[in-house]
């Protein structure tokens, strides 16, 4: 599967060093390593979810109970999870660190991708959330960093966009 | 069975613990028999009361952890359920307030209302101590063992479709927000090391 191990490693071991305890995930092709090195990490708290507005509430948890979280998910479980966003997160000022896989950009041979990815980042603009890309394995370790800051902060969402040029090893 | 009456029975067993309830009804009654910092009322993101019940339950698995749930909610997240099974925190209770309808937007009749049995759900999706009372006294007993039992419980619990005669709290939701994360910080005797 051409799915960066490297590039997925060295976002897991961002997510570790950014203090993060427990990861929520629901499965994705581009998460799968992701998902695994949080499954294999014995310090790690992973909560597999049936749908992903359920991590909200699992970050939510852990934050009041003193844990940094993070949420894997792709970029339709961000759509999916709006609601959990806006009315916990949002309205409890939670600081929420958003691992979205940028699904349906150029390259996307999936049809049924193609919708959200041009949804994605309207309704993250729309919902106010501070929004970066990564895409640049030599960055990402400070950008995840930076991210977490600015969550813990703000007391808010802040969304990373795992896109294909970091996550996709094959051309094309 | 009344709402305000269960509450008011296992009032005294909710002292130790992080209490996480959802809006409306279940919200205001614990409120009106006397607001703890330990007690968040999540007035809003129907579903979610039980995520974050279990979000805290994983992050505190030495703190009592009990979600004041109701059919309406539970019926939002019911792969909530299959995540709280797969997990299986044993310091979390989820106590569900089963009245058939959704009392505070004018009564409408839920799926409960027509069949659907949440507690029967609840063991579907691999919580095995999963069941429904009736009864008062039958629920004190079974809620409080749930509690005290360090096996993960879902409780269902028929009340009658009455409520409030209003639904004010006198407490800002960001001033419960903080109260409750400070209350569920370790403190001196030993708690949890978050």
């Amino acid at each position: 599967m051409p799915v960066s191990e490297r590039h997925s490693k060295l976002v897991y071991d961002a997510l570790v060093a950014a203090g993060v305890e427990v990861v929520s995930a629901l499965p994705e092709t581009w998460l799968v390593h992701l998902i695994r090195l949080a499954e294999d990490d014995p310090g790690m708290i992973l909560v597999r979810l049936a749908k992903e507005e359920e991590g909200v509430g699992i970050s939510a948890g852990a934050h009041l109970a003193g844990r940094r979280s993070a949420m894997l998910m792709q970029n339709h479980g961000l759509l999916q999870s709006v609601n959990g966003i806006v009315s916990l997160a949002q309205l409890y000022k939670i600081p929420l660190l958003m691992l979205i896989s940028d699904r349906g950009h150029l390259g996307e041979p999936d049809p049924w991708q193609t919708a959200g990815g041009r949804a994605t980042r309207p309704v993250l603009d729309a919902l106010g959330i501070v929004t970066d890309e990564l895409s640049d394995p030599a960055t990402v370790q400070l950008q995840v960093a930076r991210g977490m800051t600015l969550a813990q902060a703000s007391l808010a969402p802040v969304a990373l966009l795992l896109t294909r040029d970091l996550m996709w090893e094959a051309l094309g | 069975m009344k709402r305000i009456e269960c509450l008011e029975a296992i009032y005294d067993e909710l002292a130790g613990c992080a209490v996480v309830t959802i809006m409306g009804a279940v919200a205001v009654e614990l409120y009106s028999l006397g607001h703890r910092p330990n007690f968040f009322y999540l007035e809003h993101a129907m579903g979610l009361a039980s995520s974050m019940g279990l979000g805290i339950a994983l992050s505190q698995p030495e703190r009592k952890v009990v979600v004041l749930d109701g059919d309406g909610s539970v019926l939002m997240n019911l792969g909530g359920l299959t995540t709280l099974a797969r997990y299986a925190p044993g310091n979390l209770t989820h106590i569900v307030f089963d009245n058939q309808s959704l009392l505070s937007v004018g009564g409408f009749p839920t799926a409960t209302a027509t069949g659907s049995d949440l507690a029967g759900v609840a063991r579907a999706a691999g919580i095995e101590r999963a069941g429904t009372v009736t009864g008062l006294e039958e629920f004190r007993a079974a809620a409080v063992a749930a509690i005290d039992t360090p096996e993960l419980a879902c409780l269902v619990a028929k009340v009658e479709p009455v409520g409030p005669s209003s639904f004010h709290m006198d407490l800002h939701l960001l001033e419960n927000r903080f109260e409750f994360q400070r209350a569920l910080r370790p403190d001196p005797q030993g708690d949890p090391t978050p």
